[in-house]
């Protein structure tokens, strides 16, 4: 039997369009326990490749013949030699190229909507580690939003799009990946931006994003406007795009809201955050639509892979914006927090320009979930 | 560096390698010993030591030098639970009260990793010809893992005229106390 390729790609395509997959996943139990690929029709059978060395022969029975099965491991190797052994016992099955790692950096832009005067918004979704990047187009130019760090997408995509990017925004200082946001600027000559308050320690020069900024992207003059909402971070700033969308940053997902303390301040951010969440967003218009920079489960994802919610709908199903009681909310943000991110301090540090780890480090510092929610 | 009885060297190698050619090399041993596994491949430490333990090795512990990773495992053993026939034994809260010398007779990268604070190090294997290193006069708890191999070393020092020896019951892996290191 063959044994057959996998690009990430591929596997997100079986994500978005809810296709069944069977994934075996070769390794250790942590590992996986922590972290999976997700897919709403997904199957898993988790058995690390340690324990494959002597033969396969043990899991054949379960591992279905009517359903595609792909072995997923973390870097390649484990996956390719558990596939050819399969292959030999007489099953078809596939493996991931560049295992979880190429899935964690795997982007797929979708379009989110169509602006005035042939505009377009899109929105670039990072399956295996929940990263929501925004790429706004309108008549030759373009702005993006929490770029993520693999800047050649965003480059090529607006080459493709025959437009040029102008400016590059973060929304905060980034805890759980690492920006791609001034990489793109030197790149482009692109203006980048970044909260001040957020900038205290950022050791590179950047402009200004504060309250009441306007962008026009093209001649059509889509608004980009700059909106103060502290809480995830103390500078954390929102967007709100052609008066229909709402970017949130990590301050306010479809499911869950942003956690205040992955810089060290839950206790002096949560009056921020409850600031933001309940007065700020509620004078805001409520068919506004809400594009966070982030989703946690799979099951944020609309139908056609997007993650978006009016803003509206949010206010009634969001349980972090339904909780009446202050004293309440301030303990679900700051108690029982779930685990950090991994080397969440490290990443702030590149952030902030303080240190430049080369690219296989930076691979490993964003190995895993990311974790800027609280439910 | 701590000592071992064999060295792998998987450096360079991608994963599955290093546990591949760990398992083969660990058939070389004898149970008991100390392999060295030399690996770049920053995935090994947690592999390794899902491995180990799912096939009945002792992983020991990791030691980072630059970009390499010396993973320390030892070897386990499939002989049947023999009985401890040593009939003089302590508790391991007797020996935190006494004031005898606590003789750890595990290898030396198990010492390493983890041992008692104050506890003298001669390997098992070691002990027969380093008897001359203890006081006879002296109160001595023979401690190792489990209890099996100071059961042995308790037996080998009554036999050479040491009169105050205990074997300490269960051992290092139910000790809860204060680890020393010495890496």
């Amino acid at each position: 039997m063959t044994v057959n390729k996998w690009t990430a790609a591929q596997v997100a395509r079986k994500v978005i369009d809810n296709e069944e997959l069977f994934i075996l996943d070769v390794r250790n139990h942590d590992a996986f326990e922590d972290w999976k690929i997700d897919g709403h029709k997904f199957e898993y059978l988790n058995i690390p490749y340690f324990e494959l060395l002597e033969g396969v022969e043990e899991i054949l029975p379960k591992l279905p013949t009517d359903k595609e099965v792909l072995v997923v491991c973390a870097k390649e190797g484990s996956s390719v030699m558990v596939a050819e052994m399969l292959s030999e016992a007489g099953r078809e099955v596939a493996y991931l190229e560049g295992g979880m790692k190429s899935w964690s950096s795997y982007l797929e832009p979708i379009k989110v909507s169509d602006l005035e005067n042939g505009g377009e918004l899109y929105q670039f979704v990072r399956l295996g580690k929940g990263c929501l990047s925004y790429m706004v187009i309108s008549e030759g130019e373009a702005a993006i939003i929490d770029a993520v760090r693999f800047t050649d997408v965003f480059t090529n995509f607006a080459k493709e799009k025959g437009v040029e990017i102008k400016h590059v925004f973060d929304t905060h200082l980034h805890a759980d990946h690492i920006s791609g946001g001034r990489q793109i600027a030197a790149n482009t000559g692109a203006i980048y931006y970044l909260p001040p308050k957020d900038a205290t320690e950022v050791v590179f020069d950047y402009t200004p994003l504060t309250e009441g900024l306007n962008v026009k992207i093209g001649a059509s003059q889509i608004d980009v406007n700059a909106l103060y909402s502290p809480g995830h971070t103390i500078g954390s700033t929102s967007f709100v795009i052609d008066n229909q969308f709402l970017l949130t940053g990590d301050i306010l997902f479809i499911d869950s809201i942003g956690r205040p303390d992955l810089a060290g301040l839950a206790e002096d951010w949560v009056g921020d955050l409850r600031e933001t969440l309940y007065s700020r967003y509620r004078e805001l218009a409520e068919d506004l639509v809400v594009l966070p920079a982030h989703f946690m489960i799979i099951d944020e994802l609309n139908e056609d892979g997007t993650v978006a919610r009016r803003l509206d709908d949010l206010f009634k199903e969001n349980h972090g914006l339904n909780i009446k009681d202050e004293a309440e909310f301030r303990r679900t943000v700051t108690d029982n927090l779930p685990p950090q991110p991994n080397a969440y301090e490290q990443i702030r540090q590149v952030n902030m320009g303080k240190i430049t780890p080369n690219n296989d480090e930076q691979t490993e510092m964003e190995i895993g979930p990311n974790r800027c929610a609280v439910r | 560096m701590i000592q071992a009885n064999h060295q792998l060297d998987a450096k360079g190698l991608a994963c599955p390698m290093p546990i591949v050619k760990t398992k083969k090399a660990i058939t070389d041993l004898e149970d008991g010993q100390v392999l060295e596994v030399q690996a770049t491949d920053k995935g090994s430490k947690a592999d390794l030591a899902a491995w180990a333990s799912t096939v009945g090795h002792q992983y020991l512990g990791t030691l980072e030098e630059g970009d390499v990773l010396y993973h320390y495992i030892r070897k386990g053993s499939n002989e049947p639970e023999v009985e401890k026939t040593f009939e003089h034994t302590v508790s391991l809260d007797e020996i935190e009260s006494g004031d005898g010398l606590i003789l750890d007779v595990r290898e030396a990268a198990e010492y390493a990793f983890g041992h008692i604070q104050g506890a003298k190090s001669i390997p098992m294997g070691e002990l027969e010809s380093r008897l001359e290193e203890l006081d006879k006069e002296k109160e001595i708890y023979v401690i190792c893992r489990t209890g099996k191999r100071s059961d042995l070393a308790a037996q080998l020092l009554a036999n050479n005229g040491f009169t105050k020896v205990y074997n300490v019951l269960p051992g290092m892996n139910e000790w809860n106390g204060k680890i020393t290191k010495e890496i």
